[in-house]
């Protein structure tokens, strides 16, 4: 069901692919499913309509036109766009030597509370004290959720019960803060509408007689155009200093973020990606993009691979991709840590047009293959694993006898390995068209045929042509074919 | 990135959303749900009658393409989504294009349109014929399936029936508590486990007690997940399985809730949640903030799950019957 959000836009540039220039016509469909794309991300209308406008005024410009890859520069004027309105993230929380008031406001069910819990922790790891504050007197268990979470944490929770005003309850907490030696409050706010007039001046009540250093405003990744409205009237209200877009683990593709950053200005301090409190992470804009894009976010996809390895093996993997001696040792030592129940699939969630695949595999069957793969290399010698090339037809078929599989899948695995090493040295090169190239050919080969195995991209002979040879090399390929398909009819 | 701070389209909505909480009470007990649904329904409604209104009355007459893309822009805003809006604009060109239009004809086709994608059958809840009614809920984190869940059984249990609730949410902090609280409001018995426990132990206790019983309904609560979570999503495959062990025919009702702020993900909650436990209907929350819900028209549209209840405000009574006419002509009244 996905296909037409997430293939939209790659359809979109494929239709610029092979053309040599960009016509005024032909860009305007590419721009038209940009459009949609970000339609179907949940981007405000207005948000988008603005957005295309500067994007369609760059794009128009000369630059593009008589680029060599309209297709890719294309990509990037809008890629860099997005980067630019999302961007800079500001993952910090400026602290003063006083007791600090962060108070956490938003609708109702955007993970206030959770979000709460997760800063506490955010603040435990950098060797700071917080206090909770049970300000949410509205909703049924409130208090007992954040008091379950202070205990997780061993964090103090500042709880009034039976108080009626949350305001007198902030006050009350702040003054206690310093008594107990916490550097930070957080205030966890009652879920309210924007247009909910009773509740919003609750806030501001808050605001004005608690005076909190940080207000956050808390945004469900999943919310659609209502966004712009809500946020407009938590920002007339109070004064914002950052927003925090929660439920970024699913497949939302949190356009509302580009909506709430258009309507406040205020940067995004952090994401949530999961129920657990260590869930929260800085914003990558460039992740995002791609996200609200359709692209797949392939940065969350890098993130989640760097938890699984610890920093100095990935830079010690790293080094190795950038020097291009990546072995079938360090593959395996990779597939290894894929082999884990549900994270196959998790990663294929960040990765468009992988939808239906995913779901038409269980875990099972997508750890199979790499188990197999696993064991194929373990039926290597060592130094086959650094010089595949060597292996012939009997090492191979020794190696497919040792595994006990036949001997195509071990030729299958090897062109897979070696593929996937081009891509992947490609994702750690530091120039950004090569990355994006490297995401583009992921994307690509996930579109076209899910099932293949990555294609290893062709190389350049180093020999350049002009665009008059070119021209003249099309035209000879394309009499060629016409001559081929009058053979076959006569043929035929 | 301050290009937008000075548009504001929703400055005259405000204003209109407090003149309607301002009215009296006892009118809106007399004027009984069909009012409160037009209520909650209201920001939608006004939105489209006058934008239309509006877009005819500047340009009287003929149907340009200028007019489409005006309108094409207020459905997006319903958070029906560009696919779904792009079809009800197709239509309408292609049965007015260069014709001179009134107000009537649109606003009939536009209709016509919604009530093609809404599915006109029952939106009653469907009960067993014998024993208990299991009902389960589900829904992705936040989107208030506690709340709906103590509201359902306000309205159940003023229906006459009696209502058993089950705490299937183990997993997130003091859900149980939240649920217990609800019950003891309500006075209606409830089944929970202690926290981390297996959500189905709970769901089988819970069957078994309204079996025991003798309730006539049993709702089980279920802890919040996202669609895309392969292992949550089968274990409300093994909730379900663990249900039907005792009541072949249960869960009578697989209800989704859906949050009506949620953007284009709600069709892909829709089918996730689908997939896994099988939804018979959808209860629609928080439709009384300045979100419209339009999401559920492409939802109804792919996977024809009919929306039974909606949510139209935070107290008990605040649930009421979807009608998909009612909801088609409250969009336009």
């Amino acid at each position: 069901m996905f296909e037409s959000l997430r293939t939209g836009l790659s359809n979109a540039f494929r239709a610029l692919q092979g053309k040599a220039r960009l016509t005024e016509a032909n860009m305007r469909e590419g721009l038209r499913l940009v459009e949609n794309s970000l339609l179907e991300a949940d981007v405000n209308v207005d948000v988008v309509r603005q957005f295309m406008e500067n994007v369609s005024a760059k794009a128009l410009g000369e630059k593009v036109l008589n680029s060599l890859d309209p297709s890719h520069q294309l990509l990037l004027i809008v890629y860099k766009e997005l980067v630019a309105l999302l961007g800079p993230a500001d993952p910090t929380l400026p602290l003063k030597k006083e007791v600090n008031v962060i108070m956490m406001c938003g609708l109702q069910g955007s993970g206030k509370t959770t979000t709460c819990g997760k800063l506490a922790r955010w603040l435990q790891e950098r060797k700071i004290r917080p206090m909770l504050v049970a300000a949410d007197l509205q909703r049924p268990a409130a208090i007992e959720q954040l008091q379950v979470i202070g205990r997780q944490l061993d964090v103090p929770v500042y709880t009034e019960p039976g108080a009626g005003d949350p305001v007198t309850v902030c006050r009350n907490a702040v003054g206690r803060a310093g008594q107990e030696g916490c550097k930070v409050v957080i205030l966890d706010t009652a879920g309210r509408l924007a247009i909910d007039r009773e509740l919003m001046d609750q806030l501001v009540r808050i605001d004005r007689l608690v005076q909190p250093d940080e207000v956050l405003l808390v945004v469900d990744g999943m919310m659609g155009q209502d966004a712009v409205q809500s946020a407009r009237a938590f920002n007339d209200a109070l004064e914002l200093n950052g927003l925090i877009m929660t439920k970024l683990d699913g497949d939302a593709r949190g356009g509302a973020l580009l909506s709430v950053r258009a309507v406040t200005g205020v940067p995004v301090k952090f994401i949530g990606t999961g129920e657990h409190l260590d869930a929260l992470e800085p914003l990558h804009p460039e992740g995002m993009a791609s996200r609200i894009l359709g692209l797949g976010d392939m940065l969350a996809m890098a993130t989640e691979a760097q938890r699984l390895v610890d920093e100095q093996e990935r830079q010690r993997m790293e080094q190795k991709l950038r020097e291009r001696s990546f072995t079938l040792d360090d593959f395996k030592s990779q597939l290894e840590k894929l082999v884990r129940p549900g994270l196959l699939q998790r990663f294929m969630s960040f990765m468009p047009g992988m939808d239906q695949l995913r779901e038409l595999m269980g875990d099972e069957d997508a750890t199979l293959a790499l188990r197999r793969a696993i064991g194929i290399i373990n039926s290597m010698t060592p130094q086959e694993r650094q010089y595949p090339e060597i292996i012939d037809l009997s090492r191979r078929c020794r190696i497919a006898r040792g595994a006990g599989v036949p001997p195509f899948e071990v030729n299958a695995m090897l062109k897979q390995f070696a593929a996937m090493r081009d891509v992947m040295e490609n994702l750690v090169q530091v120039g950004a068209a090569e990355r994006l190239q490297a995401i583009q050919q992921l994307q690509q080969a996930a579109i076209r045929d899910p099932f293949s195995v990555l294609q290893r991209t062709k190389k350049g002979t180093g020999k350049r042509l002009t665009s008059q040879e070119r021209e003249r090399l099309r035209m000879q390929r394309e009499k060629e074919l016409r001559r081929r398909k009058r053979q076959q009819r006569r043929g035929g | 990135m301050g290009w937008l701070w000075n548009k504001s389209h929703d400055a005259p909505d405000q204003d209109k959303a407090v003149n309607d909480t301002a009215q009296p009470k006892a009118d809106q007990a007399k004027a009984g749900w069909w009012q409160r649904l037009k209520q909650g329904l209201k920001r939608t409604s006004d939105l489209l009658r006058t934008d239309i209104r509006d877009l005819l009355a500047r340009r009287e007459g003929e149907l340009v393409d200028n007019l489409l893309d005006e309108l094409y822009t207020i459905l997006l805003r319903t958070d029906m989504g560009p696919q779904a809006a792009r079809q009800v604009c197709d239509r309408l060109a292609e049965q007015y294009r260069g014709r001179l239009v009134t107000l009537d004809q649109l606003l009939a086709s536009v209709k016509a349109t919604f009530l093609d994608m809404l599915r006109r059958e029952s939106t009653q809840i469907r009960m067993a014929t014998a024993g208990p009614t299991v009902i389960l809920v589900v829904g992705v984190n936040g989107s208030g399936k506690t709340t709906s869940i103590a509201k359902l059984a306000y309205r159940l249990q003023n229906q006459g029936y009696r209502v058993l609730l089950g705490a299937g949410d183990t997993f997130r902090a003091a859900a149980v508590e939240q649920l217990t609280i609800w019950a003891q409001r309500l006075g209606v018995p409830i089944v929970t486990g202690p926290p981390g426990s297996d959500p189905a132990s709970v769901a089988h206790r819970a069957v078994a007690q309204a079996l025991q019983t003798g309730a006539d309904v049993c709702i089980v609560d279920t802890a919040g997940r996202l669609q895309t979570q392969v292992n949550l999503m089968e274990q409300l495959k093994k909730i379900r399985r663990v249900i039907q062990k005792q009541i072949p025919e249960a869960p009578h009702e697989v209800l989704l809730v859906l949050d009506a702020t949620a953007g284009q993900n709600g069709i892909s909650q829709a089918q996730g949640f689908s997939e896994a436990a099988g939804c018979t209907g959808i209860i629609l929350a928080k439709l009384d903030g300045t979100a419209k819900g339009g999401v559920i028209l492409p939802i109804q549209q792919r996977f024809q799950i009919p929306v039974k209840l909606v949510g139209v405000g935070e107290k008990l009574e605040d649930l009421i019957e979807f009608d998909p006419v009612q909801f088609v002509e409250g969009l336009f009244a």
